[in-house]
């Protein structure tokens, strides 16, 4: 689908080395790496946005590499969104049906599927001065999606909002993708998108793709301390689902965790990741609605300013996080016993 | 330190005063300096009507020439990095600085009968020196640089993401700039526009040294003021002055919603 050989683009600043990258139809392909790794690049060179110095790029199989933008049938969604502040929330969405030639019927079954999926109705006259991030967001996913891209670019689409809009874009982006078949390519510098949406990921560095592979691969077996660094593994466990309708649970043969996510398969193999924030750190058991709660070990305690990570092996070892404030009223020290308690809503499988 | 505050204080509004008894007092003088009825004679005047609307038609050709040439010129500098911008920047704002009679010299040595290019022109029937084509010439070298500079900075301040994003819709690069550059940018483009010609139409030193004849509005004022004395020329310059301040009202009007527009984005 998307395929790039050896890609070099060279700023003035910085440059793309050697990229050697390739994408399947249909995929939601994330491409992860921190600020400045050269990610807007790379999409602004699949785009054809920026001269290629060496390499090539073959879209559905045709070589695009000398192609103008306008015709790669790749769209692309800024982190600045880059919504049209002249025109409407309509004219912005329809933009890209001047130039092509999409069935009128079509595109207005097209228009208003995207209207109801995005929950634009309500919107459509409004100037974008007058949006929140989140419509914003989501009006700029209508225009690239208007004209049935077979490539849609996503940079960064999820970094600048609230916490709330962030879930809400997020699955939104993912129901699109599966309903639009069109093949995903975001960038991202936070695994967590990469754990709810992406098929396929690559960890980019320094202009330098360091390794391409499923989720699970990337964060189980990363391949560079930079990768396992940057997908900051941490409680990232496997096991085996398990238990009956109302009481599933992972096995992952030192502990059972309890998980609220909807599966009826079982004696699967699974990853599961609880983040440490989602854990609760106690000296003595809680009563409380939370279905997972485990007596362990502090093995290791790490001093980030204002948060700590505690490590604490309760058969498998997870890493908790609490406040200062917390830390110094419970006097943790390592060797210390301490319940973890996390809800069955906090395990996330992928 | 409050009394030091409250001198300053009073320091600026003084130098705030004077600066603004210094535009206008001059100006108040002049116009209320010529008799109602010299003014209605020189409104009557068919040379004097005759020099204020070459002035107005030389310096609104100038600025039309500005804006084909310089628009493309324009939206390259402010798209594009390359080695050597500084200086092409700064040659566009050469005329800005050169004295106006050295800009009328540098252009007559060019078209003069003297220089390879003049007798070329000559050759094909095309006369420069004291025609309104000589007065165009003049009034787009001096107006150009104002207009340039005005539609670039109106350029920069539009986001490239906005094209490359109009680009990947399907829009090719001159539908993209028709569709979202210009729409965002039309009003410094005015902006420039009415500088342009301000800036052409007071212009004096430049055109006397290509055409003294036929006559811009300028000119006439200093022959008139050479010829009969001060007060013979008010009354031109009270009209041109009104043709001048009327241009200014309306950039300052046009510069205002651009600022607004400026926020909106």
């Amino acid at each position: 689908m998307i395929k790039i050989e050896g890609l070099c683009v060279d700023f003035p600043n910085f440059c793309l080395k050697d990229i050697n990258l390739s994408i399947n139809r249909g995929d939601f392909f994330v491409l992860l790496g921190p600020t400045g790794s050269g990610k807007t690049l790379l999409l602004e060179a699949i785009a054809g946005l920026v001269p290629v110095k060496r390499g090539k790029i073959y879209i559905n199989g045709i070589d695009v590499t000398n192609l103008p933008p306008e015709n790669r049938g790749v769209s692309i969604v800024y982190q600045d969104l880059a919504l049209f502040p002249h025109l409407t929330v309509l004219e912005n969405i329809k933009y890209g049906l001047h130039f092509h030639k999409i069935d009128k019927v079509k595109a207005e079954k097209r228009l208003n599927w995207l209207l109801d999926q995005l929950k634009l109705r309500p919107l459509i006259g409004r100037f974008p001065v007058n949006l929140s991030g989140g419509e914003m967001q989501r009006v700029a996913l209508a225009r690239a999606l208007m004209i049935n891209p077979s490539v849609l670019l996503l940079d960064e689409p999820l970094s600048s909002l609230d916490p709330i809009f962030k879930e809400e874009i997020r699955g939104q982006l993912k129901k699109l993708h599966q309903e639009t078949g069109s093949t995903f390519l975001m960038v991202t510098h936070d695994f967590t998108d990469v754990l709810f949406i992406a098929s396929r990921v690559a960890v980019i560095n320094e202009g330098k793709i360091e390794q391409v592979g499923d989720v699970e691969e990337i964060f189980q077996r990363p391949r560079s301390r930079f990768v396992a660094n940057f997908v900051e593994a941490r409680n990232i466990l496997c096991g085996y689902l398990t238990g009956s309708n109302n009481h599933r649970y992972i096995d992952t043969g030192k502990i059972k965790v309890e998980f609220a996510e909807n599966t009826t398969e079982n004696e699967k193999k699974v990853y599961f990741v609880i983040r440490p924030e989602d854990i609760i750190v106690s000296k003595i058991p809680l009563q409380s609605s939370a279905r997972n709660c485990y007596l362990g070990r502090v093995t290791e305690i790490t001093n980030r300013g204002a948060i700590i990570y505690l490590k604490v092996d309760v058969g498998n070892e997870l890493t908790a996080m609490v406040t200062k404030a917390s830390f110094e009223q419970m006097n943790i020290r390592e060797g210390d016993s301490v319940y973890l308690t996390f809800k069955a809503s906090a395990v996330h499988l992928f | 330190m409050r009394r030091k505050k409250d001198v300053f204080l009073v320091v600026t509004v003084i130098c705030g005063l004077l600066v603004i008894g210094f535009i206008l007092l001059p100006l108040l003088k002049m116009f209320t300096s010529p008799s109602w009825e010299n003014l209605k004679a020189a409104i009557q005047d068919k040379k004097v009507v005759k020099s204020i609307w070459l002035s107005i038609y030389t310096a609104g050709l100038a600025a039309i020439i500005s804006f084909v040439v310089g628009t493309p010129f324009a939206y390259f500098l402010a798209r594009r990095e390359f080695f050597g911008r500084k200086v092409i920047e700064s040659i566009i704002d050469l005329p800005m600085v050169i004295p106006h009679p050295v800009v009328g010299i540098a252009i007559l040595s060019v078209v003069g009968r003297n220089y390879w290019f003049g007798q070329i022109l000559s050759k094909i029937g095309i006369r420069v020196m004291g025609s309104v084509l000589g007065i165009v010439t003049v009034l787009t070298f001096v107006g150009i640089p104002f207009y340039i500079n005005t539609a670039k900075d109106g350029f920069e301040s539009i986001s490239p993401r906005l094209e490359n994003v109009s680009r990947s819709l399907g829009a090719s690069m001159f539908s993209t700039f028709l569709r979202i550059t210009f729409p965002l940018a039309w009003r410094s483009m005015l902006v420039g526009i009415v500088m342009c010609s301000a800036r052409a139409i007071s212009e004096f030193g430049a055109v006397v040294v290509i055409a003294y004849h036929p006559m811009t509005a300028p000119v006439m004022i200093y022959e008139r003021f050479e010829a009969y004395g001060l007060a013979y020329s008010q009354p031109v310059a009270v009209l041109l002055t009104l043709v001048c301040l009327i241009l200014f009202l309306f950039l300052r009007v046009l510069s205002l919603k651009h600022q607004e527009g400026k926020l909106i984005k």
